[in-house]
């Protein structure tokens, strides 16, 4: 171990970290409007519409995020519709490309852990919103929303770490964020442990860090029953 | 002509080079499962012992694999793995060529994340396990290593099978970016093929295919397992 290099790496690393975090804050937003429209979708009660949002979200759990990174930027343009078509300009883009698969995936995730969360709120509480005559709106904002929020927090806290490790793959479709800035280092210095060692502890570093806020979160929620009864 | 000839089996389609990477994918996954098992039983008893060294570094090893990406953990063992053996190498004062090799390095990394994330699902089951029955295995006399393998071990399995499967499903997704190390299993042969026949479309799709039918059989597999092992509960699966 050359801890010169191992310290020495550092500065080249960090500079690929605003590329990581660009990719992981987009596609999380991305992600969790898709996964609100999903879990909407599922709990609709139309049978056909719940359908295609189960099998999407099948597909996507199923398969590796590698293969729908490599499917969205290799596969699609192989289409001549997709070639011919107006988003051609979007799908052409290696960083377009790895946000629509990190975005596509997470929401799958996303889309159970609200759906679960959605299902968690006792019956009873929604019986008795609803004989304290109480709109539909103001059920969701004061009775549902504030206790989902509180159960699906945690597993949603997980998900952000798991999108935070999957914008690594990124830099398998030739773009430079961390890991793709840890591998051209590695082979620059001829020190692959050193350099993935630090790149790994900026991960780390990373992640400790997202399950404090997240953990932070939890506190505030459990503490004042929500953010919803705020207001 | 039909694109779905690059699917044949033999000289004239990739069948069964496709059939050999699945095949390969599989033994990666199976041995990384099964060897990231063994391993994350002893870290979730370190979880849980009562000596603050074991659980410190039981601790440490499971966040720090948790929280670093899967592909990092894989170049590390790829690539670090030459760097190591060219230090052993030079120590013995051997100057050739030395490297790592892809399959094992690819199967020790999987086994390494396995172990991490089931060491977690052990360490759950074991503490879901009601504290009732260990007082009266005890109050029966039970020894220690009697109690472990007539009361924890058969519970906790039970209780940690619902995400064992899930662990599984980690597993198997993993072992696609093995194919960064250029070890020939399934995602490898999906990109070459699809390089080779400039039909990605196609062979990203079969890749797809292939991965669903590998979860769907497996999570019938799972279940199944667990309807088999919750038999005897009152109430427990399925009644």
């Amino acid at each position: 171990m050359r801890w010169d290099v191992f310290f020495g790496s550092f500065p080249t690393l960090l500079s690929a970290l605003p590329v990581t975090l660009e990719l992981a804050v987009i596609s999380i937003t991305l992600g969790f409007l898709l996964a609100v429209l999903l879990a909407a979708a599922r709990l609709s009660g139309l049978r056909a519409l719940a359908a295609l949002a189960y099998a999407y979200v099948y597909v996507i759990r199923g398969t590796p995020l590698l293969a729908q990174v490599f499917f969205v930027y290799y596969g699609l343009g192989q289409l001549d519709a997709m070639r011919n078509s107006i988003l051609w300009p979007v799908f052409r883009e290696a960083y377009a490309c790895a946000l629509i698969a990190l975005s596509l995936n997470t929401a799958a995730y996303g889309s159970e852990i609200i759906r679960g969360g959605l299902l968690s709120v006792p019956r009873g509480q929604i019986e008795a919103a609803k004989a304290f005559g109480l709109s539909p709106t103001q059920r969701f904002r004061h009775v549902v929303f504030p206790q989902a929020l509180r159960a699906m927090l945690p597993a949603y806290g997980n998900e952000l770490i798991l999108m935070l490790k999957g914008t690594s793959l990124a830099s398998t479709i030739t773009i430079i964020e961390l890991t793709g800035q840890a591998r051209i280092l590695a082979s620059e210095t001829y020190a692959p442990i050193e350099v993935f060692l630090a790149a790994g502890a900026i991960y780390l570093g990373l992640n400790v860090v997202l399950s404090f806020g997240v953990r932070l979160l939890e506190g505030r929620v459990q503490r004042s029953g929500g953010f919803a009864m705020e207001g | 002509m039909n694109p779905l000839h690059l699917l044949a089996f033999g000289p004239t389609g990739w069948g069964d080079e496709l059939a050999y990477g699945a095949a390969m994918t599989l033994v990666i996954a199976a041995l990384g499962f099964a060897g990231g098992l063994v391993l994350g039983l002893p870290i979730a008893a370190a979880r849980l012992s009562s000596n603050v060294v074991l659980r410190a570094i039981s601790g440490v090893y499971v966040t720090v694999v948790r929280g670093v990406p899967e592909l990092l953990v894989i170049y590390l063992l790829f690539f670090g793995g030459g760097q190591f053996y060219r230090y052993v190498a030079d120590a013995l004062g051997y100057s050739g060529a030395v490297a790592a090799d892809a399959f094992s390095a690819g199967v020790l990394a999987v086994i390494l994340i396995c172990a991490a994330y089931s060491a977690e699902v052990f360490r759950g089951a074991f503490q879901a396990i009601p504290k009732g029955q260990i007082e009266a295995a005890n109050a029966f006399g039970m020894t220690r290593s009697t109690l472990f393998c007539r009361i924890k071990l058969p519970q906790m399995l039970r209780y940690a099978l619902p995400s064992i499967a899930n662990v599984w499903q980690l597993v198997l997704k993993d072992t696609a970016l093995v194919s960064v190390t250029g070890l020939v299993e399934l995602m490898r042969t999906i990109d070459v093929a699809a390089g080779s026949t400039r039909s990605p479309f196609l062979f990203y799709m079969t890749a797809i295919l292939i991965f669903l039918a590998f979860t769907a059989v497996s999570n019938k597999a799972f279940e199944g397992a667990e309807r088999h092992f919750s038999r005897s509960v009152i109430g427990g699966y399925g009644k």
